[in-house]
C-alpha cells in the first residue's frame, strides 16, 4: 500500500449527499478479478451518457478537475455495499483523499486499506471546503496527515481528527496482515481456550 | 457483578485476541462466508504473499451474484460473469475451502444458506465480502460486511482488526398489525433514522414485536441494517432461535447442541446496560412502506404521497429529493397507491425464504398477474426452492402468471442477466432503491413480499390490506 503523508492537489467538489457504491462502481463493474484498472469507470453512470460520451457537466469531466486528487463531497459519502472496488475505482482515477462530514463504516475501513484519507469536517468546514473546490484548478488544498490539518488556498487551517492505528497504518504504508501475523501464537492461544469453551465451534 | 453489558459488548469481548494500539483490536472470526465478486483479489493477494488459509474449516463458499436463474444447466454464457466463478472454484480448490458448486441443491444466496446449513450460529463472529452480512445478526451473531483487503486478513489470519463500535438499540413495542411484516418495520426504522442514522454502531432490536417475529423475518430486519448505515443488527438468541438451528448440517448435535444452548441463553443485553443510542417505535402505528425515491431512507406509508423538495429542511436532502424525483419519474404531490409498475421482483438475501415465498402464494392465489406486468420470482437457495415446490407453491405462482426461477442474487443487483431496461420501474423485495441498482435507468420502489405480490395483481403501488 502507497503511503500517504502530504498531499497539495485540486479538489472536486460533488455536493450531493448519501453518494453511494453503485454510484461509485457500478455493478456491471465488478466482474474484474483484478485490483486495477476501475478508474476509467469511476461514476461511470452520471460520468458517461449512454453512446459512452462523457457528460459535459460532470465534474471530473470539466477541465479544471480531471487531474483532481481531492473529493469533497455531500453528507453519507460511500454507503451501501461493502465492495472495495469502490476505493480502487477512486484511487486507479488518481483520488487521494475524500472529505465529507460522514462516511459509511465499510468504505472508511476500506479506504485505509487502500492508501486513501478519509477526513471528516464539520458542516461548516465542509461549505468552506466546498466554496474551495468549486473555484477549480486555482485553488489546490493542501493535507497534512501528521499534523492532522487541511489547509485552504487562503490559508485557512481546519484539523481534523482521526484514529492513531489508521493514521499510522498510512503514514507508513503498513501491510496489516504482516502486523496481524507477527501476533500469531496469541491467536492460536485464543483457539487452544476455544476449542475447550465451545467445543460446537 | 461487573459493570452490566450489552449483547454487542458480550460477544465483543469474547472475541478480542489482542489490543493492538488505542482503539484497535485484533478480533477472532469464527465464520467467514466467501462469494465470487469480492475474493478473487483476496485469494490472489495471498498467492502473492505465499500465505494459506488458516481455517479453510471456518471458511465457506458459494457463488450467488453472477450465477443465471435460467437455464442455469447451459452454464454462465457471459464471459467475465464466468471467469468470476470459475476463478472462485478454482480458489476454493487451491486452498481447501469448502464450496458448493452451481449445480449443488444446497446453492444460493450466501446470507441465506449460512442459517439454512446451521453455519450461523448464535455468539458466533461472522464476516463476508458483503455488506448485507448482518443478515446473521439475527440469531445473536455479530455479523458484519467487509472489504476485500479485509477478507484476505479473515483468509490470512482468521481475525480481524476492529475498532469497538457504539451501542444503539432499537425496541419495537407491542404487536405487529396484519399486514404489516419485518420489512414494513425495517423500512419505517430506516425512514425514521435515515441511512446515516446507525452509522458507527450496531443496532440490537428488543421489544414484544421482535420477539414474535419468526426468524426469516428477523432475518430481514437485520438484512436490512445496513441500510441505516449501522454495519450490524443483533436480536438475541431465544427458544425461535434454537429451534430453528437444531438438526440443521452443520448445527452442534445432540449433547453438544444443549451444552451450546446453555451458553446461548447467556447472550442478551443485561439489565441496565448502557446503549449510546435508544430509538422507539409502536408497532400498532405501523403500516406497510413503500419507497418513493432513491435510498432507502426514503420510505413513506403507502396511504402516503410523493413528497417536495421543499418539505425537506436540510438543504442536502432538498437537493437529493429533486435529483431522486427527477431519476424516479415522479410528481410531487401524487398518491403512492398510484404509482405504476411495469415489474415485480421476488428475491433476494431479503426476501427470498420460505416464509416470503408463502406470504406471495397466499396473495396472489387465485388471481392473475396484470398483463402490463412482468414478475419474477427468484428463491433465496435451491433448498428454498424444493420446499416451496413441495408445498406446491410454483403452482400457485406460475397460475397466476408469475416466471419461477432459479436461485441467486439476480434483480436485486442485476450482475446476472436479470436487469430492469432504462424508465423500467419495479415493486422489489430487495434492500437498495439506489439510481441504476437493478439496471441502468431502472427505478426501484422497495417493499414486502406481499406488497410486492399486491403489486403485481393490480398493476400499481398497492396497500395489501385493501386488496380483494
Amino acid at each position: 500500500m502507497e503511503k500517504f503523508n502530504k498531499l497539495t492537489a485540486v479538489a472536486a467538489p460533488m455536493p450531493l449527499v448519501n453518494i453511494d457504491t453503485d454510484m461509485i462502481i457500478p455493478k456491471q463493474y465488478l466482474k474484474t478479478i483484478q485490483r486495477k484498472g476501475l478508474g476509467k469507470n469511476l461514476f461511470a453512470e452520471m460520468r458517461y451518457n449512454d453512446d459512452g460520451t462523457e457528460v459535459e457537466d460532470f465534474v471530473l469531466n470539466q477541465p479544471a478537475y480531471r487531474n483532481a486528487e481531492i473529493l469533497v463531497a455531500g453528507d453519507n459519502f460511500g454507503c451501501g455495499s461493502s465492495r472495495e472496488h469502490a476505493p480502487w475505482a477512486l484511487l486507479d482515477f488518481g483520488i487521494r483523499c475524500v472529505i465529507s462530514t460522514s462516511f459509511a463504516d465499510i468504505f472508511h475501513n476500506n479506504c485505509f486499506r487502500n492508501g486513501i484519507l478519509p477526513i471528516e469536517v464539520s458542516p461548516e468546514d465542509l461549505s468552506k471546503l466546498m466554496e474551495d473546490a468549486e473555484r477549480g484548478a486555482n485553488a489546490t488544498i493542501s493535507i497534512d496527515l501528521e499534523a492532522q490539518e487541511i489547509r485552504g488556498p487562503d490559508g485557512g487551517v481546519i484539523h481534523f481528527e482521526i484514529d492513531q492505528f489508521n493514521k499510522h497504518c498510512l503514514l507508513t504504508g503498513l501491510d496489516e496482515i504482516g502486523l496481524t501475523l507477527k501476533k500469531e501464537d496469541k491467536v492460536a492461544e485464543y483457539e487452544e481456550t476455544r476449542k475447550m469453551q465451545q467445543p460446537w465451534l | 457483578m461487573g459493570t452490566p453489558r450489552t449483547l454487542y459488548d458480550k460477544i465483543w469481548d469474547s472475541h478480542v485476541v489482542d489490543q493492538l494500539e488505542d482503539e484497535a483490536y485484533i478480533l477472532y472470526i469464527d465464520r467467514h462466508l466467501v462469494h465470487e465478486v469480492t475474493s478473487p483479489q483476496a485469494f490472489e493477494g495471498l498467492r502473492i504473499a505465499g500465505r494459506k488459509v488458516r481455517r479453510p474449516d471456518a471458511t465457506f463458499a458459494v457463488a450467488d451474484h453472477n450465477v443465471p436463474t435460467k437455464d442455469i444447466e447451459k452454464g454462465i454464457t457471459d464471459p467475465e460473469s464466468k471467469l468470476q466463478v470459475d476463478t472462485l472454484e478454482a480458489n476454493t480448490a487451491e486452498f481447501g475451502v469448502p464450496y458448493f458448486s452451481m449445480t449443488d441443491d444446497r446453492r444460493g444466496i450466501v446470507h441465506i444458506i449460512g442459517p439454512e446449513q446451521g453455519l450461523t450460529l448464535p455468539g458466533m463472529t461472522i464476516v463476508c465480502g458483503d455488506s448485507h452480512t448482518s443478515t446473521h445478526g439475527a440469531f445473536g451473531s455479530l455479523a458484519h460486511g467487509i472489504g476485500t483487503s479485509e477478507v484476505e486478513h479473515v483468509l490470512a489470519t482468521q481475525t480481524l482488526v476492529q475498532e469497538k463500535a457504539k451501542n444503539m438499540r432499537v425496541t419495537v413495542h407491542g404487536d405487529l398489525p396484519p399486514g404489516v411484516t419485518a420489512k414494513d418495520v425495517a423500512l419505517a426504522i430506516i425512514g425514521k433514522i435515515g441511512t446515516a442514522g446507525g452509522t458507527g454502531h450496531v443496532i440490537e432490536y428488543a421489544g414484544d414485536a421482535i420477539r414474535a417475529l419468526s426468524m426469516e423475518g428477523r432475518m430481514t430486519l437485520c438484512n436490512m441494517t445496513i441500510e441505516a448505515g449501522a454495519r450490524a443488527g443483533l436480536i438475541a438468541p431465544d427458544e425461535t432461535t434454537f429451534d430453528y438451528i437444531k438438526g440443521r448440517p452443520y448445527a452442534p448435535k445432540a449433547g453438544a447442541f444443549e451444552q451450546a444452548v446453555a451458553y446461548w441463553k447467556t447472550l442478551n443485553s443485561d439489565e441496565g446496560a448502557k446503549f449510546d443510542t435508544e430509538v422507539e417505535l409502536d408497532a400498532s402505528e405501523l403500516i406497510p412502506y413503500v419507497t418513493w425515491g432513491t435510498s432507502p431512507e426514503d420510505a413513506l406509508p403507502i396511504t402516503g404521497s410523493v413528497p417536495a423538495p421543499s418539505d425537506f429542511a436540510d438543504e442536502g436532502k432538498r437537493g437529493a429529493a429533486e435529483r431522486a424525483l427527477k431519476y424516479m419519474g415522479l410528481t410531487a404531490g401524487m398518491k403512492l397507491s398510484d404509482i405504476e409498475v411495469d415489474h415485480v421482483f421476488i428475491g433476494s438475501c431479503t426476501n427470498g425464504r420460505i416464509e416470503d415465498l408463502r406470504a406471495v402464494a397466499k396473495i396472489i392465489e387465485g388471481k392473475k398477474v396484470k398483463s402490463t406486468v412482468n414478475a419474477i420470482i427468484v428463491p433465496g437457495s435451491g433448498l428454498v426452492k424444493i420446499q416451496a415446490e413441495d408445498e406446491g407453491l410454483d403452482k400457485i405462482f406460475e397460475a397466476a402468471g408469475f416466471e419461477w426461477r432459479q436461485p441467486g442474487c439476480s434483480m436485486c443487483l442485476a450482475m446476472n442477466p436479470d436487469k430492469l431496461a432504462p424508465g423500467d420501474r419495479c415493486a422489489s423485495t430487495s434492500n437498495r432503491n439506489f439510481e441504476g441498482r437493478q439496471g441502468q435507468g431502472g427505478r426501484t420502489h422497495l417493499v414486502s413480499p406481499a406488497m410486492a405480490a399486491a403489486a403485481a395483481v393490480t398493476g400499481h403501488l398497492t396497500d395489501v390490506r385493501e386488496l380483494d
